[in-house]
């Protein structure tokens, strides 16, 4: 295969990746991994180092029109962040030391995690809004726009949030993922944000995240220019489309079978790890 | 804040297209072999090197520079953020920006 015609091709799997990874809310990264693993045989190390990439790139772009809706809770971002990018530091840093089968292992089982969330959107039921008294000192709290005005919120749970955080981070450094789907897991049903903002606001932090690892794979070799170029762009300009596209259909049945089918190739991630084939 | 982001994120895209458009352009020989990790990064793991192999006007260097730039957005991010805290004199959450900016850049000098 040419470079030419390679990097074509990734470029318009990387386009479908973002698309299908808006569609479905699992994000570009945790689309685009398995499918340079499995449809086009790259090494994981390199995959999860193009991926990273068009993490940073998709999280920063949508990032831009939340903080402007004002959704997103910048306080409770920067604070969590501690804990992400704490974690993002060990997950780079295990990826050097756990061999590619099992990345691949870790990353069938985040993926099928990921799709089974995102198939169970409803919000994680009513809210309290009982004052936490950390959640107060560290004034987690806020209002987001609701018909009719604004709607306040105090954080419950701070510490198990940021354990849970952590974990994210260490998701998103050993994979080269945002890892949202855990990220929401920690603020919307631990933490019992409001869904929207905690969506949003795990989007705004998975920038500043994937951050953290990226030294570490820059530095080792993860992230090969020939590669990232036609990933990162692809999937920046797939998840654009893909998140208009969200805003403006009715879209259920076809992000279920999408789901199914990304799941199908988590499956596959799984299994050639578990049998040594990836 | 948000201006910010967008900003940083259109001109790495552009930087990474250009180098993009380079490479394909200059590349000849066989195409590389990317279903096994060989390791050593050469001169695009250091941020010196790959300025290096910008002003030598290597295509490959030039995607990774847009790629860092890419990586500065976030960082830039938390700068400005520890700044505007400090503005609205909230301490606490200006250390913790500071506390964030502090891992990131360990994660650019700490090796492996």
């Amino acid at each position: 295969m040419s470079v030419l015609l390679f990097t074509l091709g990734a470029f318009g799997a990387s386009i479908l990746a973002g698309f299908l990874g808006a569609l479905t809310g699992l994000g570009g990264g945790v689309v685009v991994v398995p499918v340079l693993c499995v449809l086009f045989k790259i090494d994981i190390h390199y995959a999860i180092g193009a991926s990273l990439v068009s993490v940073i790139a998709t999280s920063s772009g949508a990032a831009a029109a939340y903080v402007r809706e004002g959704y997103s809770n910048i306080r409770i971002g920067m604070l969590l962040e501690v804990a992400t990018t704490l974690g993002a530091l060990l997950g780079a840093y295990l990826t050097a030391k756990i061999s590619g089968n099992w990345i691949g292992v870790i990353f069938g089982v985040v993926l099928l995690y990921s799709a089974w969330t995102s198939l169970h959107e409803a919000s994680g039921g009513p809210k309290r809004l009982q004052p936490d008294s950390l959640a107060i000192r560290l004034d987690l709290r806020g209002s987001y726009p609701v018909q009719g005005g604004k709607e306040e919120y105090v954080a419950q749970h701070v510490p198990s949030g940021f354990g849970i955080m952590f974990v994210a981070g260490a998701l998103s450094g050993l994979l080269g993922i945002g890892s949202g789907a855990v990220k929401v897991l920690a603020m919307d049903q631990v933490m019992k944000l409001p869904f929207k903002v905690s969506t949003t606001t795990s989007n705004f932090m998975i920038g500043v995240t994937a951050a953290a690892s990226a030294g570490f794979y820059l530095s080792r070799g993860y992230i090969l220019p020939g590669l990232s170029m036609p990933v990162m762009l692809g999937v920046l300009v797939g998840s654009l489309v893909g998140s208009r596209v969200l805003v403006n259909a009715h879209v259920r049945t076809l992000r279920l079978v999408f789901s199914i089918v990304i799941v199908a190739l988590g499956l596959e991630m799984l299994v050639n790890g578990l049998t040594g084939r990836s | 804040m948000g201006r910010m982001l967008q900003i940083g994120v259109t001109v790495a895209a552009m930087v990474v297209l250009l180098g993009g458009v380079l490479y394909l352009k200059q590349f000849t020989g066989p195409m590389p072999d990317y279903r096994r990790f060989h390791g050593a990064p050469g001169e695009y793991g250091t941020v010196h090197g790959i300025l290096a192999g910008v002003s030598n006007f290597d295509s490959q260097c030039l995607i990774e520079l847009g790629i860092l730039l890419l990586i500065a957005t976030p960082i830039c991010r938390v700068i400005f953020g520890a700044v505007g805290f400090s503005l609205l004199r909230d301490r606490l959450y200006a250390a913790v920006s500071v506390i964030v900016l502090i891992i990131l850049l360990l994660s650019f000098f700490m090796r492996r």
